[in-house]
């Protein structure tokens, strides 16, 4: 029953972690089919401030998409390979996140693209000039923000409407005008984003008069997938997703030119950029570099064959020529004796896994992972005894004074519970002016959820003890206090104890989210999962997340019944 | 000035209101050293509120409520509930104290070195050998058990005044009559002070000295049963002794 319930909670809240992830990435979040290992780094535990050191390593960082932990990755390797340290900070929230990192300086650059600043960042009205828009979209956050676009990369990431080859063939489809005329005989399966963007179906709608016989609202993740099973025949995607040439789908031409210019570019911090002009200097070499057909074929390879980040942008950096190959091994020194040779262990184990039974295979993945999943678990509890500890200690004072208040107490703990109800993206992005990114904010926020369950049962507890009991032992002479500590307090220890309890639950389920904002834990592995379309690392998060949540019930549990004094039963 | 002439308990013109209903609707009643009163009436009558008034743990509107001759406002609350017993319906055990230091909470509360001593002396007194039940936890305890619990912690502190509500008022007939008949007893031994309230007529014509009968707040009728069978004040007293079948 407590097991169920645990388990419960800790699914519920990663589908709501995995939700709030596929939803804000946007665009060229591609979440398709399992794929295979990734090696990514882990994080420091010390929260992220502004730096002043001009040698400190460049903070970088990327939203939670697999275009965007390559493009990232892209530019770190580049800056090694410029002998410029550096620090990674993948996978943050969302774009808001991002860029309210980027803003308040706890980071100092990552991949954006000019539609979307313009659309989500500045809230404005669509163009279709994208170097309009680029001018625009630098030239406004300069001046708003003091942040710098360096020069676009050199290829879009757009909307892309996608049909089977066989039914663009059968129909003659080749622009979005033909799939207008033919949309009455076929089923359309869109993210809610693209739904409800003004940018998106609305726009279709009105732009070509699109209007498709029905219309089903699909998740990232399940798109591609209903498409090539023929459970719909028209898709929303994005012209660089890889599963775009894996799937050999055609996209039709947008012959209207209605969807809006998402040019892809570093975003760069403005204290950064005239701190740092080597750094500046070593990003610019991509300018106008990429385009969307190596790009889409870096995508397939993150998401569909399971190839490491790490070896993509290697890979990239040397067909770009910015970087020598020496025998495709590995091209910076000071990387050379970690990650790519934890890569290639793990190739060889996918490889012999491949042959054994899913179960076999997915164990012997977090076997040969297990350095990485200790350190995500070891930062995951952290995190939990930081913010449960601070939690207790100021909720249990504060419930045990609203017994005394009487008047009010219901109005303070219904406002702390209003907490509860703020989304947890939602509270990290408030937090970024205050507290930036990294462990500080996450602690904090997680501090904030486990404060309702403490004090409610604190405040509960102790207001509705054994009545009897106390109207007798302040009838034959306790005082206040004596009530409170003798009587009020030990009869209500088991039910402060199951409030903690169900904090701590939430807690250890809640803080995936940390990952968001750079603060590591078990949501790292399952952020990257998410964004790289890797079950397996999915799973190499979610299930110790689940296990830890279980123990944490459990040893809760068995302290809920030392706390209760003798003579008092709990169930 | 306390004298021995001033009766134990006694409440004038006393007057409770909560909200728009009145508990206590100026309520005269004394109770003379050693005896006991007999509160009874329909609930909410305002037997339980006159009651709390003694012991401090209800605080009237109006009218005066006095203990052994002094106002109970001149008091230390808890040092007054601490020289009165007390024993309620449901007993009101500490549930997650053995028996013996439930019965010796008051003199615990004063500081007393022999507390432990006197709860023993107490607990045996109501017919609970202390080496067989003093370790045990209330729950472990029948309903009977534990209101002779409460009534030896209410006479543990060798109170001259106890205040009991509807003390056997959860029992079955049998512990009932026997735990009045043990209760009769000790007060008889012990010449404590007695103010009962009770529901029960039966109850008040064996254990009491005077029946107070109550209704809607107010007094009705003081007086020995006696009294109130022969010369009932009221037409309600009349009645409520017919409908017990006392007499």
């Amino acid at each position: 029953m407590r097991t169920g319930r645990a388990l419960l909670l800790v699914a519920a809240v990663a589908a709501v972690t995995a939700v709030g992830g596929a939803s804000t990435a946007r665009p060229g979040s591609s979440h398709g089919l399992p794929g295979s290992s990734h090696g990514l780094p882990t994080s420091s535990l010390r929260a992220i401030q502004p730096t002043q050191d001009s040698r400190a390593p460049v903070i970088i960082a990327s939203k939670p998409f697999a275009e965007s932990y390559v493009l990232a990755e892209i530019f770190a390797q580049l800056l090694e390979a410029r002998g410029i340290a550096v620090d990674r900070r993948f996978g943050l929230g969302a774009t808001e996140i991002a860029f309210g990192a980027l803003r308040e300086g706890a980071i100092d650059v990552y991949p954006e693209y000019t539609g979307t600043a313009l659309a989500a960042i500045l809230g404005e009205e669509m163009q279709a000039d994208a170097e309009a828009v680029y001018r625009h979209v630098a030239g406004t956050f300069r001046e708003r923000w003091d942040a710098r676009w360096l020069a676009p990369l050199g290829f879009e990431n757009t909307y892309a409407i996608a049909v089977r080859r066989e039914t663009a063939e059968e129909l003659g489809l080749a622009t979005l005008s033909d799939l207008a005329r033919e949309a009455g005989g076929l089923r359309a399966g869109f993210t809610p984003d693209f739904i409800g963007r003004s940018d998106g179906l609305p726009g279709l709608r009105a732009a070509y008069g699109f209007e498709a016989a029905e219309v089903l609202p699909l998740l990232q993740a399940v798109k591609y997938e209903a498409l090539v099973e023929s459970g719909v025949d028209v898709i929303d995607g994005y012209s660089t997703d890889g599963l775009i040439a894996r799937y050999d789908l055609v996209v039709l031409e947008d012959n209207r030119s209605f969807f809006p210019p998402y040019e892809a570019a570093g975003l760069v911090n403005g204290d950064f950029w005239r701190r740092r002009p080597d750094a500046i200097a070593a990003l610019s070499e991509l300018s106008g570099l990429l385009d969307e057909e190596r790009v889409r074929e870096w995508n397939r390879r993150a998401e569909s064959d399971g190839d490491p980040v790490t070896d993509i942008a290697r890979d990239a950096l040397v067909e770009l020529g910015l970087v020598v190959s020496d025998g495709g091994e590995t091209v910076e020194p000071d990387r050379a004796e970690s990650v790519p040779a934890r890569e290639s262990e793990r190739g060889s184990g996918a490889a012999a896994a491949s042959a054994q039974s899913p179960v076999v295979g997915f164990a012997s993945y977090m076997w040969q992972n297990r350095t990485d999943i200790l350190g995500h678990a070891r930062r995951h509890i952290v995190l939990v005894i930081i913010s449960l500890g601070a939690a207790a200690l100021l909720a249990v004072p504060v419930g045990l004074m609203l017994v005394r208040v009487a008047g009010g107490a219901e109005g303070v703990i219904r406002g702390i519970g209003l907490v509860q109800t703020i989304p947890s993206l939602a509270l990290l992005a408030f937090m970024i002016p205050a507290l930036g990114i990294g462990v500080v904010p996450a602690v904090f926020a997680l501090f904030l959820y486990s404060l309702f369950p403490i004090l409610r049962n604190t405040y509960t507890g102790v207001r509705d003890a054994n009545p009897a009991a106390v109207d007798a032992a302040r009838a034959l002479g306790m005082t206040p206090a004596q009530l409170l500590r003798h009587v009020r307090l030990p009869l209500a220890a088991p039910v402060i104890m199951a409030g903690l309890r169900t904090a701590a639950v939430i807690n250890v389920g809640t803080a995936t989210i940390a990952a968001f904002i750079g603060a590591g834990g078990l949501g790292d592995p399952i952020v990257a999962g998410l964004a790289l379309s890797d079950t397996r690392m999915i799973l190499s998060g979610a299930i110790p997340a689940a296990a830890l949540a279980l123990l944490v019930d459990g040893a809760l549990g068995l302290a809920e019944k030392r706390v209760a004094p003798g003579g008092v039963a709990v169930e | 000035m306390t004298t021995q002439s001033d009766p134990a308990l006694r409440a004038h013109e006393a007057v409770k209101r909560y909200g728009a209903t009145t508990a206590l609707d100026r309520v005269s009643l004394e109770v003379a050293r050693g005896s006991c009163v007999a509160l009874v009436g329909e609930s909410g009558s305002g037997k339980t509120t006159l009651l709390r008034c003694f012991n401090a743990m209800v605080r009237p509107d109006a009218g005066s409520v006095d203990v052994g001759g002094r106002p109970v406002e001149s008091f230390d609350p808890v040092v007054l509930r601490r020289g009165i017993g007390y024993v309620q319906q449901e007993g009101g055990l500490l549930p997650h104290w053995p028996v013996l230091r439930n019965v010796g909470l008051v003199p615990w509360l004063r500081g007393e070195a022999d507390a432990e001593e006197r709860a023993r002396g107490a607990l045996d007194r109501v017919g609970l050998p202390p080496a067989r039940f003093g370790d045990r936890w209330p729950r472990d305890l029948s309903g009977g058990q534990r209101q002779r619990v409460a009534i030896a912690r209410a006479l543990a502190g060798s109170p001259e005044i106890i205040l009991l509500d509807e003390p056997f008022g959860a029992l079955d007939a049998i512990t009932r009559s026997e735990l009045r008949r043990n209760f009769r007893q000790l007060r008889a031994e012990m010449g404590v002070t007695a103010l009962l309230v009770t529901h029960d007529l039966h109850e008040a014509v064996e254990l009491a000295d005077e029946i107070a009968v109550m209704k809607g707040g107010a007094l009705m009728q003081v007086g020995r049963p006696e009294e109130l069978l022969n010369a009932p004040a009221h037409d309600y007293v009349e009645e409520l002794l017919a409908r017990a079948g006392v007499g």
